[in-house]
């Protein structure tokens, strides 16, 4: 009975948390759309990027730079911005579950939010409750942020006087401290950080926080002390 | 041309996300290896979050958004739930600016 209720309001809390985020999404999702019609691109853009590409950061990045006149240059850029994915993709493994039609769409609903709340996650049942619950509650915010966005236009404001820009990285640090617990893992992270950090004025958007794995070096160092 | 880019962009990057994924299925990983995996990802959101919060472009990003953070994360620390973290961070730096702040 009270592994039940345990469950219950560790779910309700997962909830709680997905509401949360969602109403960021559907903020920022707004702010997307504006700004891609602010720009003078087709009001189908945004929509088919928001479900086509469905990662935010390299919308931002690709309709700046498709406006500009420059197509090829922000399927690069997008790219590289994304290319982060394939080592979220080899941590989070069959998370989503086994079934072809679960790695088909579930790896779709992968971004950054699905991923540290899924990773914050130990219990496999629950880790797997999790990504679909974020993967599908992100989706959905984003896109009907996105639609608003075109219909609203410059009406739905700025995010960053709301404070959005602050509650994302603030979001990603909650989830990630209980396993900034391990040393090993704080030493991995805060070097990573460090070094994404000195590389972005210097390298394009998407390689600095790639550079971050070169924490991941330290460890050869931990290794032989513990050998 | 420009749903050309797009759906390329978007070809692209779903490739990616499946590519992790169906290779972690395809390898043999040794269990330091799979240790290793999380302690990546865990590395690049880390990387993410304070990119995010230190730099706008390749400027600082001055003062109201890491000072926001700043306070979600203390508060994160104290183990507030996930709500109040987001939701002081972003009012932290909105009343920051709010006051002249930037």
């Amino acid at each position: 009975m009270r592994t039940i209720q345990r469950t219950h309001s560790a779910d309700r809390a997962l909830l709680r948390d997905a509401a949360a985020i969602a109403a960021a999404m559907v903020a920022i999702g707004a702010s997307f759309g504006a700004i891609a019609i602010a720009y003078g691109l087709p009001t189908w853009v945004p929509f088919l990027m928001s479900t086509v590409v469905f990662a935010g950061g390299a919308q931002f990045l690709a309709v700046g730079l498709i406006a500009a006149g420059n197509p090829i240059a922000a399927v690069f850029a997008g790219l590289l911005l994304n290319a982060r994915h394939i080592p979220f993709g080899l941590a989070v493994g069959t998370t989503m579950g086994t079934r072809w039609r679960d790695r088909i769409v579930g790896s779709h609903l992968m971004t950054d939010e699905v991923v540290a709340f899924t990773l914050a996650e130990k219990d496999p049942a629950r880790r797997r409750r999790t990504y679909w619950l974020m993967g599908v509650t992100l989706f959905t915010s984003w896109n009907l942020g996105t639609a608003l966005g075109v219909l609203l236009g410059g009406a739905t404001g700025d995010p960053e006087t709301l404070g959005l820009d602050a509650a994302f990285p603030a979001g990603l640090i909650a989830l990630i401290l209980p396993s900034l617990r391990d040393r090993a893992t704080r030493v991995v992270a805060l070097l990573g950080s460090a070094i994404a950090v000195a590389a972005t004025p210097v390298l394009p958007a998407g390689l600095p926080v790639l550079c971050a794995l070169v924490g991941l070096l330290t460890l050869v160092r931990f290794k032989r002390r513990e050998a | 041309m420009l749903v050309v880019a797009i759906v390329v962009l978007g070809i692209g990057t779903y490739t990616m996300r499946l590519g992790g994924v169906l290779l972690r299925e395809r390898l043999e990983l040794s269990a330091a290896l799979q240790r290793l995996l999380p302690m990546a990802a865990t590395a690049l959101l880390a990387a993410l979050a304070v990119t995010a919060t230190v730099m706008a472009g390749s400027d600082f990003a001055g003062i109201a958004r890491p000072a926001g953070v700043a306070v979600g994360a203390l508060l994160a620390w104290r183990r507030a739930p996930f709500v109040v973290v987001v939701v002081a961070a972003a009012a932290t730096a909105a009343l920051l600016r709010l006051a002249g702040v930037h």
